[in-house]
């Protein structure tokens, strides 16, 4: 089973309910696809016994074969080829490597070469299997490196799965093919507002989804009318208090400190299983 | 005219509320809202919409079934796994690159625009904002971006406006990258946690990258007064000026949940004191350039 924590805004508690749920599992794989800022790992200190590096391929023009005919540059969506007379000219940074300009190229003079973009780091945290990838400061491209942390996706395990914030692309490729998805929020206005267009991805994606509250009792409550309304479930609340904000700056889990809440998120493990029906 | 860029690496850490407070505390300047794919700046600055435009991203692949034999060669050489064993096109993992459409021996595909999201030119009570909502699900938030930092060069020119101030997403990808490269200030707000140090990293790293001179503000910085001191040591150490360091205060939750900036709901408030101290000290900055 596949369950993957999304939010919408940043900071509202992404990583803090996957790495606290992936805990309270027995040996569960937890993929940190936040690759712009990964942080599962400063709260879990994994050993890293594998990394690969991610690598894209870009195209690489033979000049001597080229005739600056343009069709490449005509074909590329990206604006990733400039064809003067003289030269062509590659931009790494816009190529989404599909490899059309090598296909359309009638001189054969386009190959491909590899660029490195990201790393993935794989280890263990006690029982936990944790994977998570980092992109390489400088490169827009997230999806390539989320998508190399996925093929590591142990069928066997339960999979929790920290998506990055926002609601566009790598959000997408991180929750795609989730057999449930935890939008974790806070009861604010920009909480309210940057979970209702979540759930609209996740309609639109056929994912079913529950939400946890975290910082329950700040903000209001138009939150809690809304997943009403929309029929959202509430799946669990995390009260605001000093005392888990404070573990959190420590980058120490909650559930560590506070056993309590071990319970808590056994149950909402249990809770996604039966909505789930696996 | 001149460009500053409010962003943090990390999500959450108080960018907008800082740059709605900003827009409050300054005069004669446009505001953009580059977080274009969960946008907030809307909810505290009330914008009219003036002008709303079409923006599109990725084209879809659309399959003529009439034509199709399912001979498969387009969803062997789609490299986004985007067709399916049906030989249908699945529009999450299509990226409209066109591959498709020149593998098909029937000339059965083609590419198809989609509006991917819309670009607004608003008026707010302290000038002109340019803001944008991609669409669910949508990619290239980038090029959103892009198009929306055009609108409001266009804009303050137009205006005679000196200052744009820009409040960005989260994370080192690729709207971040549209929303910093050419600013002539980047103010990095960082929280005092092991996920914020972390990130504020990569989020300065990314600035140096760019040449994008950079300012450090501490939010909430008595969550965790020992990694506020963290952030002071790392900050000098990288000759980095920290412009202001803010008190957590649920002040700042009650403005955001009466629709303002902390500035008008608090002006005596402490938050309120050390925003106009880290405004002050980018003023200062960008006078100095």
């Amino acid at each position: 089973m596949i369950i993957s924590i999304a939010s919408g805004k940043g900071g509202t508690g992404k990583t803090t309910v996957a790495v606290n749920m992936a805990l309270s599992l027995r040996d569960a794989q937890l993929l940190d696809c936040d690759v712009e800022e990964p942080n599962v790992h400063l709260l879990l200190h994994p050993k890293i016994n594998e990394t690969k590096m991610v690598y894209v391929p870009i195209p690489q023009v033979n000049e001597e074969l080229c005739d600056h005919c343009g069709k490449c540059s005509e074909f590329c969506e990206c604006n990733a080829l400039f064809v003067s007379p003289e030269k062509v000219l590659v931009f790494p940074e816009l190529c989404n490597s599909c490899g059309g300009c090598v296909i359309v190229c009638p001189q054969k003079a386009i190959t491909e070469k590899k660029r490195k973009i990201g790393t993935v780091k794989m280890g263990m945290a006690g029982n936990m299997e944790l994977v998570y990838g980092e992109l390489e400061v400088g490169e827009p491209m997230a999806v390539p490196v989320i998508k190399e942390v996925k093929k590591q996706i142990n069928n066997h395990k339960t999979t929790i799965i920290d998506s990055p914030p926002g609601t566009s692309c790598p959000v997408i490729e991180s929750i795609y093919k989730s057999d449930y998805c935890v939008l974790v929020s806070e009861p604010t206005p920009f909480g309210l507002h940057d979970l209702k267009i979540t759930v609209q991805v996740l309609e639109d994606m056929k994912i079913p989804c529950g939400v946890v509250v975290n910082r329950a009792g700040i903000g209001d409550r138009k939150l809690y009318e809304y997943c009403e309304e929309k029929g959202v479930p509430i799946l669990l609340e995390i009260p605001f208090q000093r005392r888990i904000m404070e573990l959190y700056s420590h980058g120490v889990p909650f559930t560590v400190e506070m056993q309590e809440w071990r319970d808590k998120f056994e149950m909402l493990f249990d809770e996604i299983k039966d909505r789930v029906g696996k | 005219m001149k460009q500053i860029t409010v962003l943090s690496g990390k999500g959450g850490t108080g960018k907008t509320t800082l740059t709605a407070s900003f827009a409050a505390l300054a005069r004669n300047i446009v505001v953009v809202d580059c977080d274009v794919d969960a946008p907030d700046l809307h909810l505290l600055l009330h914008p009219q919409i003036m002008k709303t435009q079409e923006f599109r991203g990725p084209k879809l692949a659309v399959i003529d079934k009439t034509k199709c034999v399912e001979c498969g060669l387009c969803r062997d050489a789609c490299r986004f796994d985007a067709i399916n064993d049906t030989i249908e096109v699945d529009p999450f993992l299509c990226e409209g690159c066109g591959v498709c459409v020149v593998t098909c021996p029937n000339e059965a595909i083609s590419l198809k625009e989609r509006i991917s999201g819309y670009a607004f030119i608003s008026k707010t009570k302290y000038g002109t904002m340019s803001h944008a909502r991609l669409n669910p699900g949508e990619a290239t938030s980038g090029k959103l971006v892009t198009l929306v930092r055009h609108n409001a060069r266009q804009i303050a020119e137009k205006e005679n406006c000196q200052l744009i101030l820009i409040d960005g997403p989260p994370g080192i990808g690729c709207p971040v990258i549209a929303s910093v490269t050419g600013v002539n200030v980047g103010l990095l707000v960082a929280e005092p946690t092991m996920s914020g140090i972390h990130d504020l990293e990569r989020a300065l790293q990314l600035l140096n990258h760019f040449n994008v001179p950079p300012f450090v503000c501490i939010n909430m910085y008595d969550i965790n007064r020992k990694n506020a001191e963290r952030i002071v040591k790392f900050c000098e150490k990288n000759k980095v000026e920290i412009a202001g360091e803010i008190p957590f205060d649920p002040n700042v939750t009650e403005a955001m949940v009466a629709g303002k900036t902390i500035i008008e709901y608090s002006p005596k408030n402490i938050v309120s004191r050390e925003i106009e101290t880290v405004w002050k000290t980018l003023l200062s900055a960008l006078n100095e350039e």
